[in-house]
């Protein structure tokens, strides 16, 4: 690990510059939340965030609290709670730049970083108005099959990706299971900061079983352990997303006012859903 | 489920039609994925996985038990595009009568009036899967539409685009369309109990095909239906918790 000073959840959120591209998992795969609320309680301002391929409570929660400026995603919905309101408010209002993406093409664009390839061509997506609206992306010929237009989209290399996992070791080797886009995401990106619900004493390259799941510490700047680092969202196989949490959320945050009692009350009370 | 039922209790729900329904257009399908927030397709492609024995592969999002993915997030697309997935499921905002779908939102991009989440896997899947299947419950005329706002996904392409994918049916809660690719329309099978034609083109933007003789959508039978309330309902329970409060029969949800 790179950055031996980050011992803390504020220590990681200050390492995180104003103006970063920012890479974060869906919410289902690892969303870093108790990271997230040290950044809006830092006042991080001006993020470029990457959801990959697509987020939830996490890109709303920035976008409401004024930290982004440009979203890349593929989409952004609370699912089975609703529309995320922090975002379309910001949408209606155009306080955030869009650039709207198809889901793999997100996945294609970060595994050309990953590989240090300037670019990945991809199928679909000619004839959707997304891509009249990305100017980045461009229709070249396939190079080995004359008349066979396919598209082809900048790697996506993030300052940050950042996200969630159950353990990581003392090295920072970090075990991710089969959620292998968070791997992808940590190839990609120049830094990648993780927090882990629990920090094992022993390497996780002891046993073949977990090292097939593990990014290896190469590519880990820093590990920080926050146990139920995910909620108010879940983390796969380890506990669930916090219902009456997110039902209160979805209420609260329709207007200006009670999305400010959110922030004023949730990122240094982790507590708020006990109420 | 036999003798001695009230009659109440064997209609089956809207959604357990819906679901029914699917799982109908699913048959002799190897691999069905399903994608975000699609409670009804999942739960419609579990009940056809039950009715083939488990001959069926499927794909739940969000899924522990039902996803056997261990490539990450970009498996499901990659599967499709070395035509490893039969059928999926496409939504829309917006739907118009050449097929094209719009999720991201009405009036003027980006500053859009709407803005619904995003485009998610559209304009990728519909190139490359060869049974999409476009679901929405809401049919009316803001839904079904002339023409999309803005095209997440197109319906057709021009000739020379890679596209072994594309449309093939629209179902609605009332009625369900089968998609002529070669006339680039929909056009109606079969109206559900309870509806007319009348009321599906008094509610439909776009024009359609329609027989002389439109069929009433089939409806499941009581060994169907049991399934649905027991195996299946447990099954999408695991990913759509809140779903399964509501959709199934409890008088709640008529």
């Amino acid at each position: 690990m790179s950055e031996d000073h980050i011992r803390g959840l504020d220590d990681l959120a200050a390492a995180i510059a104003d103006g970063a591209k920012l890479a974060v998992p869906a919410d289902y795969s690892g969303p870093a939340m108790a990271a997230t609320r040290a950044l809006i309680r830092r006042g991080a301002k001006h993020l470029h965030l990457v959801c990959v391929p697509v987020s939830g409570l996490q890109a709303e929660l920035l976008i409401g609290a004024g930290a982004v400026d440009v979203i890349e995603t593929s989409a952004v919905t609370l699912g089975e709670y609703g529309a995320a309101p922090r975002f379309v408010d910001a949408v209606r209002r155009g306080k955030i730049t869009l650039k709207d993406a198809t889901c793999p093409a997100i996945h294609a664009a970060l595994e050309a970083a990953a590989k240090g390839l300037p670019f990945m061509p991809l199928r679909g997506i000619i004839g959707s108005d997304l891509l009249t609206h990305r100017g980045d992306w461009k229709v070249i010929e396939n190079p080995f099959t004359a008349g066979d237009p396919i598209v082809a989209l900048p790697a996506i290399r993030p300052d940050v990706a950042l996200f969630h996992a159950p353990l990581a070791d003392r090295e920072g080797n970090v075990f991710i299971g089969r959620h292998r886009e968070l791997m992808t995401m940590a190839h990609a990106a120049r830094q990648s900061f993780v927090t882990v619900e629990e920090i094992s004493k022993t390497s996780l390259f002891e046993d073949e079983r977990l090292a097939a799941g593990v990014i290896p510490a190469l590519y880990i700047s820093a590990v920080v352990e926050a146990k139920s680092g995910a909620w108010p969202l879940g983390l796969w196989n380890a506990y669930g997303e916090d219902k009456a949490f997110l039902r209160r959320y979805v209420a609260l945050a329709k207007t200006d006012e009670g999305f400010a009692e959110v922030l004023t009350r949730w990122p240094d009370e982790p507590a708020m859903a006990a109420e | 489920m036999k003798a001695g039922v009230p009659a109440d209790t064997i209609a089956p729900t809207r959604r357990e039609l819906l679901i029914f329904t699917i799982a109908g257009l699913l048959a002799g399908c190897g691999h069905v994925a399903v994608g975000a927030a699609s409670p009804i397709p999942g739960a419609a492609a579990l009940l056809q996985r039950a009715r083939s024995g488990g001959a069926l592969r499927v794909s739940v999002l969000g899924s522990t038990r039902n996803n056997f993915f261990t490539n990450g997030g970009v498996e499901l697309f990659d599967c499709a595009a070395q035509g490893r997935i039969d059928a999926f499921f496409l939504g829309g905002g917006q739907i118009d009568g050449e097929g094209n779908v719009n999720l991201v939102g009405t009036g003027s991009y980006p500053s859009t009036e709407v803005r619904w989440p995003g485009s998610f896997g559209s304009a990728y899947l519909y190139f490359l899967v060869p049974r999409v299947i476009l679901f929405r419950e809401e049919h009316t005329r803001r839904v079904l539409v002339e023409k999309v706002d803005f095209i997440s996904a197109p319906g057709t392409s021009e000739k020379g685009i890679y596209r072994p994918g594309g449309p093939h049916a629209l179902l609605t809660n009332l009625a369900l369309f089968d998609y002529d690719r070669i006339r680039h329309r929909f056009r109606l099978r079969s109206v559900h109990p309870g509806h007319g034609v009348e009321e599906v083109l008094d509610n439909t933007g776009f024009a359609f095909d329609r027989p002389d003789d439109v069929p009433q959508t089939p409806l499941p039978d009581l060994e169907m239906l049991a399934l649905i309330r027991g195996r299946i309902r447990d099954e999408i329970g695991e990913v759509y918790p809140n779903f399964v409060e509501t959709a199934f029969h409890r008088g709640l949800d008529r």
